[in-house]
């Protein structure tokens, strides 16, 4: 049986995304996204699209699903305030939108400045018709982006994936 | 400075088939809505700032299309950053025609930051867009139009228009679903899945 700390779920993120036909991987980059965004940018039948601010991913992405291609948008929990007007995009027009989420301001936080983002991101996501989908186990990642992009490609919703800090492992900055 | 919606009548009669056409929110809509309606057109009539984005995601699943956005100073202000994004993905396909009147005139006339010292076409370029091009007095139009419908993309044209109050023109739906779902059906012919 695997272990825990054996599992690459950046890996498993990765397999669903080119399983589901996710071609446009927009980000505002975060250390969580990284092996993640490493992967699709090696590859030659991939769109990477560094954003500016996190709201962009969400018009970028409905343009896309417009003319036929999939996207997934890539961000830190504090990206997610940065997207409120923009979530109502996806829902009045019902375009599937999905995005995956790293959490900060939970587990270890140590920086204050994350904490109150950090708590709002599912209130906020829920109140814009997004339905969360939770990873808290590294062996759950896959299956929940999976069962996400079913849900949002499928049902032509809001879906967003977050990835619990516990999961992630809290950052430290160590001093000296 | 130009009359609006004879601007915008006059960039899209005859327009080319592969021309796909983005609105930005309040007069830009009405504008192209004023031309005459068309399976073509996605016209946001909300989500103030994200014409910009849509477009360009627009572009990069359409390689095929001409896309052109139709965006007020607002809108563009407001999301001055996506036109580093534009930019820096470089779709040859894609023309930004800002429509400046240096005011916001659907809430009273207030105005924008390009009524002050804030250029548009300067931020544009500065932001990597290689074509440019602003245009203050009213004249023919012929080079503006080869501009907007065949010139080498990502580009940018400034456009001084009169800030005025004119009747609205609706577009196809207010109702995003059914507006999207025939846009997306004429963009991908096979079916909107």
């Amino acid at each position: 049986m695997q272990s825990q700390e054996n599992i690459d779920w950046h890996q498993d993120i990765f397999d669903v995304l080119e399983c589901q036909g996710i071609d446009l991987i927009a980000h505002v980059p975060d250390a969580g996204h990284a092996p993640l965004i490493r992967k699709c940018d090696a590859r030659n039948d991939m769109d990477v699209v560094t954003l500016t601010t996190e709201e962009e991913g969400v018009g970028l992405l409905c343009g896309a699903w417009a003319g036929g291609r999939k996207g997934v948008l890539l961000m830190q929990s504090s990206g997610v305030g940065n997207c409120i007007n923009a979530l109502a995009l996806p829902v009045i027009c019902r375009v599937p939108f999905l995005s995956i989420i790293s959490m900060r301001g939970e587990w270890g936080e140590f920086i204050p400045w994350q904490v109150p983002m950090g708590r709002g991101t599912p209130k906020v996501l829920e109140a814009m018709e997004v339905s969360v989908f939770r990873a808290d186990a590294k062996e759950k990642v896959g299956e929940t982006v999976n069962a996400a992009g079913q849900f949002a490609f499928n049902t032509r919703r809001s879906a967003a994936v977050l990835l619990s800090q516990e999961m992630l492992g809290a950052k430290q900055f160590k001093e000296g | 400075m130009f009359q609006r919606r004879a601007l915008v009548a006059s960039l899209l009669e005859d327009r080319p088939a592969n021309m796909v056409v983005v609105s930005s929110l309040g007069n830009p809509t009405w504008d192209v809505a004023a031309v005459g309606d068309h399976p073509l057109n996605f016209n946001f009539i909300g989500a103030m700032g994200q014409a910009g984005p849509f477009a360009l995601g627009l572009a990069m699943a359409k390689p095929d299309k001409r896309i052109v956005l139709f965006a007020g100073d607002g809108e563009l202000l407001m999301s001055l950053g996506v036109l580093a994004t534009i930019a820096n993905q470089a779709p040859v396909n894609l023309a930004v025609v800002a429509l400046d009147n240096e005011s916001y005139v659907e809430t009273g006339n207030q105005p924008t930051a390009t009524a002050g010292p804030t250029d548009l076409e300067a931020v544009a370029r500065a932001c990597g867009f290689v074509q440019t091009r602003s245009v203050v007095e009213e004249g023919p139009l012929d080079d503006i139009r080869d501009m907007v419908w065949q010139g080498e993309g990502p580009l940018f044209v400034n456009i001084k228009i009169v800030a005025e109050a004119l009747p609205l023109v609706f577009p196809y739906s207010f109702d995003g679903a059914t507006a999207m779902n025939r846009f997306r059906g004429a963009l991908n012919e096979s079916g909107t899945g």
